[in-house]
């Protein structure tokens, strides 16, 4: 039986300087949902409101069936991907993914070996000790993706978090996320501009445009077989 | 490449600048001790000893306590980015070091001397007549309120420079708040720490007024006392001249122990908001209170020095032409010797980075080194230029440049520190991107590190312009005629009873400063919104 | 052409002299140019009867005047220096700079008699301990029973290092003391509260109502009286007497030649000068005046006894003094 992950009934938020942000939303679990849509269109709202870093001016945020309107990040059933800085500089490459097990970092027996398996899993057996500064790009996503895996959080958000990559290792990474979405059924939202990035990884995406989701629909129909005007002049400039 | 080349030699021309002034004092100093050099030998007494021994003492239990008060204040801040007042606050705490040490001195014992308040509650609360706080504990009291804002800012806006990212990540682990100390805020201050530590110490290492007024007699001697006896007093530029490097040993060896920490914020290019932080009731509460108690303390002699400037006839001193060009030259002086020291403060910070980048030692001397110019006393810097310029011209044609360079150079260390932490995490989320894209030079200023700046440059000239409107040391030779300012007419009038008058200055002159500073927080906000 | 060319330049050069004997220049402390101070209104008589341009250069306070001497030497623009006191005269005289004066100054009287062919008083006051009527109701009425008194009333002084009035009291303990001003300064130590850098900072400490007591002036009372118009603040007379200070003023070399520099110290030693001294100095004139002084200055402290240590005693004593002021107050 499928149940609703991610709902976002009748939202509003307002920002000073005048942008308003409405959504009413579902989002099923297990789904893999692109958002696209140009700069300051909402997706980054979208996100941190179902993150719990926005909290709207009206409406209720529900996730698996639990209004969480006002509850905190971290006790939301969400984890995020941002695309800089996910990891903290003075730690290593163990410590950063263990974050995900402990915030304090107090980690049994246990949680160090998952750890472990946690990394090798991203494919940085051996990498354990690195810092930040001695891993590539790539790398660096990879521990943050290490550290997700460890949160067992069902639901995942990714804010564009492989863009500064390059092409050829961003689809490799977003084949690893979606590889390990698939093995633990998770919930993904995925930010991204690159419609080739939302037609291989998401079965449905969302278009934004002006603080509203403007499309809505199966990943092919919106953005290929029948787009509308707004997103073919963002797709293809006319 | 040439970017970074850029930069060393704008750091090189900021040094240069430091050192001219500097030397040119020291060579005036020395040039004129060399007619009697006896006095520099005679300055190592054995009284000296104790000297140097209470000079150290004070200094260092002062920095001990402000920066250590300052740490969890700015922290507690920091938990906290909107409640109302906020911004008032921290403008506020940028007017203790605007003022006139013989002000900020009577506002504190209007609190805590024998005639304050403390007197007249405490008989009440059973503790019989209040004894004042003459001696250490007094001198250390007075230093709190001068640097304990001063740090709180200058830690707060290093806490400012940690990517917002991290504060995201925190708060989706579920990060208690110990742990938002250790991966996120600790590393951001400690790297800040010894920088500011060194501020506060230097600042308390060359504090005179303060510790001859509430030190309670000569017991509480410092070495800037010396310095300023032998400049003045006794004329003997050789002593001065080895005093003041006595006073440069001691606060280098401080400087060699208070190692530094490299913080490296990684390459983020995000802009993301900080999310508010939810700290528990406890440590809300608690965070409440020290706030609180901080802000009072802060607060109530500035009140005290506003309620006694509040008896001033303003309208009659804005009439008068000496309190119109005071007015007029002091914000002249701050304006040009900001704007220096933040240029200057600028291309410290820049060539620092390059260099620590390259982990080359000589970073060191770009940072802290350039700082050891504070413990340099203002009034031996404008005697040493005194000298100087009177073996070839008559000095008072020289006095606005000397003035101006000073101040500018002793408000270099403030503007590099606030400055530093918001450039050096700037330049590590840049730097890649701008060498890839070609962005060197001016152009990367004007496109990606200046829009960036915007805010802490904005702070760092009001901390620097403030600073500048305060500073006498300079024309005690030079001759008032030469350069009249704000806070030496508050002193004149004092020194002719009209205590009325000076409290009104001293008022205008805070006045002045929370100005400077809520400007330069609209102009960052307009410019960065 | 080339016999032309030189003359207007050369005009231009005796011209310039010419001018400069228009001008007379005085070196002198900020408060006494200050907006209040004796300055303005001196500056405006003496222009009237000389049709001459006056200019007042300045440093802080008589030590900065003497220092600026010094480092300045023959550069000196100075025609006239005024407001070094008595104890900075000797060291005033070592630089070389003055000229004896030859301007008459038997008019100018000062307690115990100043003559000195260098320098010419202008005006005078006696150190004195100021007291709060509000706080105090008996005050010291000796040296002596300030020195033995009780240590819970206290006393802002000011230090030697640093200040005129510092010393001042340095030197008048010795005048009543002698050898045994080392055991006086130990005795008087617990009732001082705090020793300030100098008189503003003491001055306004006490105004603050910190301590009842404060080392000043006996005409401090005057400014209360006469711009407050209140008589709260008094000084103490004491029997021993009390220490002077005399402010005087000298000639240059360079004044020497300047004809007004002879005709100001003349102006000097009366009415149009002499008036202005007791409300915006507030000291005691030294000449003749035309009016009498406000009552307020007849009604206070009239030492019957001054001390006054010789300026070359000072000048050979003064760190030994300090410096037993330090061993006994530094304990």
């Amino acid at each position: 039986m499928t149940t609703t992950a991610i709902r976002l009934e009748n939202i509003v938020l307002e920002r000073p300087g005048g942008f308003r942000f409405v959504a009413d939303l579902a989002i099923p679990s297990g789904a893999r949902v692109a958002l696209m849509g140009a700069s300051g269109s909402g997706k980054s709202t979208l996100l941190d409101l179902v993150a719990g870093f926005e909290t709207p001016d009206s409406g209720r945020v529900c996730l698996i069936g639990v209004d969480m309107t006002a509850a905190s990040p971290a006790a939301r059933p969400v984890a995020m991907l941002f695309q800089q800085d996910n990891l903290f500089g003075h730690l290593d490459a163990f410590a950063n993914a263990g974050l995900g097990r402990s915030p304090g970092l107090r980690l049994s027996a246990t949680d160090r070996a998952d750890v472990m398996a946690a990394l090798a899993r991203v494919g940085l057996a051996g990498k354990e000790k690195r810092l930040p500064a001695q891993l590539s790009g790539g790398e660096r996503q990879r521990v943050a993706i290490a550290r997700i895996l460890l949160g067992g959080k069902p639901a995942l958000l990714l804010d564009e978090p492989f863009a500064s990559l390059g092409p050829a290792l961003g689809r490799e990474m977003t084949a690893l996320v979606a590889e390990i979405a698939a093995a633990r059924a998770m919930t993904v939202l995925l930010v991204t501009h690159d419609p080739d990035e939302a037609l291989g990884f998401a079965e449905r995406t969302l278009f934004l445009d002006g603080g509203r989701i403007v499309a809505d629909g199966p990943t092919r129909e919106v953005l290929v077989d029948a787009p509308a005007d707004i997103v073919r002049r963002y797709l293809h400039g006319h | 490449m040439a970017r970074r080349d850029g930069s060393l030699t704008a750091g090189n021309a900021a040094l240069a600048l430091i050192g001219l002034v500097a030397g040119g004092a020291a060579a005036g100093l020395f040039l004129a001790g060399l007619a009697d050099p006896a006095g520099a030998i005679d300055a190592f007494d054995a009284r000296l000893a104790g000297v140097i021994g209470f000079t150290a003492l004070q200094a260092l239990l002062s920095t001990t306590l402000s920066v250590g008060l300052a740490a969890p204040l700015a922290l507690a801040l920091n938990r906290h980015a909107e409640f109302p007042g906020r911004a008032l606050l921290l403008r506020l705490f940028a007017l203790p070091m605007a003022l006139p040490a013989i002000v900020a001195a009577l506002a504190v014992l209007a609190l805590f001397g024998r005639a304050g308040l403390l007197a007249a509650i405490w008989p009440a609360m059973g503790g019989g007549e209040w004894p004042g706080v003459y001696g250490l504990p007094g001198i250390l009291i007075a230093h709190v309120f001068f640097n304990l804002p001063l740090a709180t800012r200058l830690l707060l806006a290093a806490l400012s420079s940690a990517p917002a990212n991290h504060y995201r990540l925190a708060a989706q682990l579920g990060m208690g708040e110990a742990s938002v100390f250790r991966f996120v805020e600790w590393p951001v201050l400690r790297a800040a720490l010894p920088g500011v530590a060194m501020l506060v110490l230097m600042l308390c290492l060359t504090s005179f007024t303060i510790v001859l007024l509430i030190g309670g007699g000569p017991a509480a001697t410092t070495l800037e006392v010396e310095i300023y006896q032998a400049l003045r007093f006794d004329f003997d530029p050789a002593r001065a001249g080895a005093l003041v490097l006595a006073q440069v040993a001691l606060t280098g060896l401080v400087a060699a122990f208070a190692g530094a920490r490299e913080y490296r914020a990684g390459n983020s290019a995000a802009m993301s908001r900080r999310p508010a932080r939810r700290p528990p009731a406890a440590f809300a509460i608690a965070d409440a209170g020290f706030i609180a108690a901080a802000a009072l303390f802060v607060i109530a002699p500035l009140a005290a020095m506003a309620a006694s400037g509040a008896h001033a006839d303003f309208g009659r001193l804005a009439g008068e032409a000496s309190v119109r060009r005071a007015l007029a030259t002091s914000l002249g002086l701050g304006a040009l010797a900001g704007l220096i020291a933040v240029a200057a403060a600028l291309a410290l910070a820049s060539a620092r980075k390059t260099l620590a980048d390259r982990a080359a030692p000589s970073a060191a001397v770009y940072g802290r080194a350039a700082m050891l110019i504070l413990v340099v006393p203002g009034a031996a810097l404008g005697a040493g230029w005194f000298l100087l310029v009177n073996r070839f011209a008559d000095p008072g044609q020289f006095a606005i440049p000397v003035v101006v360079a000073v101040n500018a150079v002793m408000a270099t260390p403030f503007a590099f520190n606030v400055l530093r932490p918001v450039h050096d995490s700037g330049r590590d989320r840049h730097d890649r991107l701008c060498a890839g894209l070609g962005i060197a030079g001016w152009n990367r200023y004007r496109l990606v590190d200046g829009p960036m700046l915007v805010r802490p440059l904005a702070s760092a000239f009001a901390f620097a312009f403030a600073l500048s409107l305060g500073d006498l040391g300079v024309i005690a030779l030079f001759g008032s005629d030469a350069i009249q300012t704000l806070p030496w007419l508050t002193l004149t009038r004092m020194g002719d009873y009209r205590v009325d008058d000076a409290a009104g200055l001293a008022l205008i002159l805070g006045f002045v400063a929370l100005a400077a500073m809520a400007l330069s927080d609209r102009l960052a906000r307009s410019e960065n919104p | 052409m080339r016999s032309v060319l030189p003359i207007p330049f050369l005009a231009v050069v005796l011209a310039a002299p010419a001018g400069a004997a228009e001008t007379l220049t005085i070196y002198t402390y900020d408060g006494f140019t200050a907006e209040w101070g004796p300055g303005p209104p001196i500056e405006k008589a003496f222009e009237a009867e000389c049709g001459c341009d006056l200019v007042f250069s300045t440093a802080v306070d008589g030590v900065a005047l003497l220092n600026r001497l010094k480092i300045e030497g023959e550069r000196a623009k100075a025609d006239i220096v005024l407001g070094l006191d008595t104890g900075l005269i000797a060291d005033a005289r070592e630089t070389g700079l003055f000229t004896p004066h030859g301007v008459d100054d038997t008019m100018v009287k000062t307690p115990g008699g100043f003559a000195d062919d260098m320098f010419i008083a202008f005006d005078y006051g006696h150190f004195a301990v100021v007291y709060d009527t509000q706080k105090l109701a008996a005050p010291p009425k000796s040296l002596k029973e300030l020195v033995e008194g009780d240590p819970a009333e206290k006393i802002i002084l000011e230090d030697p290092r640093t200040s005129t009035p510092g010393l001042g009291l340095v030197l008048w303990m010795k005048a009543v003391y002698g050898d045994k001003a080392g055991e006086a300064w130990a005795r008087l130590k617990d009732r001082v509260l705090t020793v300030a850098p100098g008189w503003s900072e003491a001055y306004g400490l006490f105004t603050k109502g910190e301590a009842p007591m404060v080392l000043s002036y006996t005409t401090s009372p005057a400014y209360h009286v006469i711009a407050e118009k209140s008589e709260r603040y008094k000084a103490a007379a004491f029997t021993e007497g009390h220490y002077l200070q005399v402010e005087v003023a000298g000639m240059t070399g360079k004044g020497a030649e300047n004809p007004l520099a002879r005709q100001f110290l003349t102006f000097m030693t009366g009415p149009g000068f002499q008036d202005v001294i007791p409300e915006t100095n507030w000291m005691f004139p030294a000449g003749k005046t035309a009016k009498p002084l406000d009552p307020a200055f007849e009604a206070l402290v009239k030492p019957e006894k001054t001390f006054l240590i010789a300026p070359e005693d000072v000048a050979a004593n003064r760190k030994a003094w300090v410096d037993e002021w330090l061993a006994a107050m530094g304990r």
